[in-house]
């Protein structure tokens, strides 16, 4: 049964992640890309991340992803114009770098021995608690400092979109 | 239950597909999108150690990823509306200001 879930959702992830390269309109390229979205969700999900899985949702593909489109529809991009001569060379160097990374590392994860040692033990806990509130500890305890960074990052994110996008007053 | 070499597989296949978009497209935006697919597999693979190895930090550095990644995200669209506003062009080979 989990077997199943896995390797369908990691065919359509992995098609859905083609076709976001493949497709030359912009607005298919980031409605396959929601696709590839919710199956890592999904993905989380079934790796028993149940927290992660709801913030992939919520963050990527219901901030992110809208943010992505809404700047698609306002700059008003059209289909990306095909020249094939101009890209023959790039799409070479594309698949070669693309082929040789991918390869190398499969080369290096089927090599390595899969037998891991456990580094801690909080499966029972975490059958009692929840995945939850073992991540909202771990994030209150022992990560408090780098939490309370991000707002202060997010807080720099804001300030800077606004002022790089907004429109100059003089012209 | 699943090995882990799958999800580190799958996570390395996303993120090669990250890596031949980044290279290949022409727009900016669509490369954007693909380091955000590259984002993801990392996220995946991390959570896949995490579930593996039974200890929940991985989990935690997932969610400052994902903090990072939507910070980066609204910083870069709003470089890329200047940039496309100033250039008229959202393709990376007609924004030429800093080579000649």
């Amino acid at each position: 049964m989990e077997s199943i879930f896995f390797y369908s959702l990691a065919i359509i992830s992995i098609a859905a992640a083609l076709m976001v390269v493949i497709s030359r309109n912009p607005v298919h390229s980031a409605l396959f890309l929601i696709v590839t979205f919710f199956c890592i969700a999904g993905l989380f999900a079934l790796l028993n991340a149940h927290f992660l899985a709801v913030i992939q949702v919520l963050v990527y593909t219901g901030a992110i992803m809208v943010l992505f489109l809404f700047v698609i529809m306002l700059l008003n991009l059209k289909a990306e114009s095909f020249e094939f001569e101009k890209l023959l060379n790039l799409k070479i160097l594309g698949v070669g770098a693309g082929a040789f990374l991918l390869f190398e590392m499969l080369f290096f994860i089927i090599k390595s021995s899969s037998n891991i040692s456990s580094a801690g033990d909080v499966s029972e806990a975490m059958l009692q608690e929840g995945n939850t509130k073992m991540v909202g500890k771990l994030l209150f305890t022992d990560y408090l400092l780098p939490f309370e960074i991000t707002s202060i990052l997010l807080i720099v994110a804001i300030v800077g979109a606004v002022v790089l996008a907004k429109k100059k007053l003089e012209e | 239950m699943i090995p882990l070499s799958h999800y580190l597989i799958l996570s390395g296949i996303l993120f090669a597909i990250g890596i031949f978009g980044v290279l290949v497209k022409r727009n900016a935006i669509v490369i954007f999108m693909s380091i955000e697919l590259m984002l993801n597999a990392v996220n995946l693979s991390l959570v896949a150690f995490s579930t593996y190895l039974k200890a929940l930090n991985g989990q935690v550095f997932v969610f400052m990823v994902m903090v990072v990644a939507a910070a980066e995200v609204v910083v870069g669209l709003a470089l890329i509306i200047a940039v496309v506003r100033l250039k008229k062009t959202p393709y990376i080979d007609e924004i030429n200001l800093m080579k000649w």
